[in-house]
């Protein structure tokens, strides 16, 4: 970079440069893909706030030449079932009291697991990280009805019974664990990355303090970690509410358990239900990871370039 | 009904605090336990507590199902009897499955083709742009909107009203009768559909593509600009000549991770055609197979598949953290 440094260019240079960069066609290119972009999940949200007769009636773009607003459609999704189907709040119950452990498991083991990884010394230890790397990419089908049927009937070779049938299908328990599973590998690589960073004085002059392997855990590792276990959490809630098919195998078809995707995903495909429930309910559904987008959009990112720029 | 209602959640309710609850409380004992240790115990103590438990799930839970599921797909429907390659023959004979398996590779194609294409035309246009986040904010959006949630939007873009002389409620149909093309079904006719699906993967994906690329343009030196911009070189060559190969490494990443995920589309197949009208797709199909026409055999064929194609992609990955590694 020597040769290039020095050719520094001159202010005036220097905003002429920018301005053929900001090039008004470009930027009105890129104003445009973004409206473009926007448009589609615009048009859902205003449709959601029309009264019934209007939605299937007109186009959601009239609204703005005849605004008549109501919210008629969150309440009747919400609070009003139909038939043997519960009302979308107790979806919406669901989706939360899945994904909050779904979120809390996997990352509390993934942060230890990367804490061992990364500074433990032991025969194995890259086998073991690099298998965990691959791991990353076995598709969930792959594991599915196996893991399953774990859940279901327990693990039993030959006369020897490994793991017992626990009873637990039909509640959270094997969402929650499905989901803990699926979410270790890309976790547990992602905090070993950052955890790597911490430099090695720091170790040693905590042991030398005499400080042990687990207030070492609690004193200096997990307060550094902050930072990427904030980008990591964002990763896996936005996961984990947003999954569908995890809810739908591991939910083992229970309404009382399935999460607000499951729900809506039966929704679009019955049609039973008009466009006024259906745009209602997915805006429900989209809202929570929207604000927690918009909140967190920088860890959300941070994450993102963790996992994947490279070099 | 509000009434039945709170009968399932309380009981659900509790099930969720006590288990958050419990999780807190074995680990605090752990960490009880193992901080005041002697010294020796704690050296095996703290593979059991850091990796055991991580290490227990992956095992059971990820590598034993996996390799019993390559096993299944050795087996009949009900998974009891040896039949060889059967199921894979069936894959590849069968014109439904043919059909399944192209219509994969079409969105294994365009998918990430389109979105790192798009999502490279914004990030090199909203490079040195002023207020370039609203921009990029709006394309990522869709990122954190579900499938299922996508699914819902884009049926309702593709909405067909099939009587006439009632006016389109969905965007594009009103768009088509506006600029004199005959409303349709977009969603059914092949082998068009397909592409109206795999426009709601990409809408989803460019915002990833993006946001990636953009943070590795920035970490393209100016000064490597700005000598480009003595040399005279135009918008153009300077996108050919300097921003392509100095993101390389990064494009590369990017157009695999978006393969990958793409692979295991199933949800917005499932969601806005159910798979019909020809638009079937791998993961889909697995699915039905496995939890619909309960036949294990074949939809674990269709799962092994699936990640045989995954594999290349693995070992490149692979490859490249070994080398990165090595050169720190």
């Amino acid at each position: 970079m020597a040769n290039t440094a020095s050719l520094r260019l001159s202010p005036l240079q220097k905003k002429r440069a920018k301005d053929i960069f900001s090039s008004p066609i470009a930027s009105a290119a890129a104003v445009i893909i973004a409206v473009l972009w926007t448009i589609p999940t615009f048009g859902l949200l205003v449709s959601s706030i029309r009264p019934e007769q209007d939605i299937n009636n007109s186009g959601w773009w009239t609204f703005f030449v005849n605004p008549s607003v109501s919210f008629a459609n969150y309440e009747k999704v919400l609070f009003v079932g139909t038939g043997v189907n519960p009302p979308m709040f107790q979806y919406f119950f669901n989706s939360l009291a899945v994904t909050i452990p779904a979120v809390i498991f996997p990352i509390t083991l993934a942060v230890f697991a990367a804490y061992a990884l990364a500074w433990f010394e032991f025969k194995g230890r890259d086998f073991i990280f690099f298998s965990i790397f691959a791991l990353q990419v076995v598709p969930l089908q792959l594991t599915l009805v196996p893991l399953l049927q774990l859940f279901a009937k327990g693990l039993v070779i030959g006369e020897t019974t490994i793991i017992p049938d626990l009873g637990i299908t039909g509640t959270y328990i094997p969402i929650w664990i499905a989901h803990t599973i699926f979410g270790l590998p890309l976790a547990i690589f992602l905090l070993h990355n950052f955890l790597r960073q911490i430099p090695r004085e720091l170790v040693e002059a905590a042991r030398v303090d005499g400080a042990n392997w687990f207030t070492m855990f609690t004193k200096i590792v997990l307060p550094l970690s902050v930072p990427a276990i904030a980008s990591f959490l964002i990763f896996q809630f936005l996961w984990v509410w947003n999954d569908l098919l995890v809810g739908l195998t591991f939910g083992a078809g229970s309404k009382s358990v399935a999460p607000m995707t499951v729900r809506l995903a039966e929704m679009v495909g019955t049609r039973g239900s008009g466009w006024e429930v259906l745009t209602a309910g997915a805006f429900i559904s989209i809202i929570v990871p929207l604000i927690v987008f918009f909140a967190l959009q920088r860890y959300f990112v941070r994450g993102l370039l963790a996992g994947s720029v490279k070099g | 009904m509000r009434g039945s209602t709170w009968d399932v959640i309380a009981p659900n309710l509790t099930l969720l605090v006590i288990s958050l609850v419990a999780f807190a409380a074995v680990i605090y004992a752990l960490f009880l336990i193992g901080s005041r240790a002697s010294v020796r115990w704690q050296g095996w103590l703290r593979y059991g507590v850091f990796l055991g438990p991580a290490l227990l799930l992956l095992v059971v839970g990820l590598i034993y199902p996996a390799l019993r599921t390559i096993w299944m797909s050795f087996m009949d429907k009900r998974a009891e009897n040896f039949i060889g390659f059967d199921n894979y023959i069936w894959a590849f004979t069968i014109p439904e499955i043919q059909l399944v398996l192209r219509n994969t590779i079409l969105w294994v194609v365009f998918v990430p083709l389109l979105s790192t294409l798009i999502g490279l035309a914004i990030a090199y246009m909203t490079d040195r742009m002023k207020s370039a986040s609203v921009v990029k904010s709006l394309v990522f959006m869709p990122m954190a909107i579900s499938f299922v949630g996508a699914s819902v939007i884009w049926s309702f873009v593709y909405n067909f009203e099939p009587n006439p002389n009632d006016p389109e409620i969905g965007l594009l149909n009103a768009i088509a009768r506006v600029v004199g093309v005959e409303p349709r079904n977009w969603l059914l006719e092949p082998p068009w559909n397909t592409f109206f699906l795999i426009l709601v993967l990409v809408w989803i994906q460019t915002g990833f593509a993006m946001v990636i690329l953009s943070a590795a343009m920035k970490n393209i030196p100016d000064e490597v600009v700005e000598a480009a911009m003595l040399d005279g070189a135009s918008n153009w060559r300077r996108f050919i000549r300097v921003t392509l190969p100095m993101i390389r490494g990064t494009l590369v990443v990017v157009l695999t991770t978006i393969t990958i995920g793409t692979l295991k589309v199933f949800d917005i197949v499932r969601t806005m055609t159910g798979g019909n009208f020809q638009t079937n797709v791998i993961a889909n199909e697995m699915y039905a197979q496995s939890f619909r026409q309960l036949n294990y055999g074949q939809g674990s064929a269709l799962a092994v598949i699936l990640f045989v194609g995954v594999i290349p992609i693995i070992w490149y990955n692979v490859r490249q953290l070994r080398l990165e590694r090595t050169e720190r």
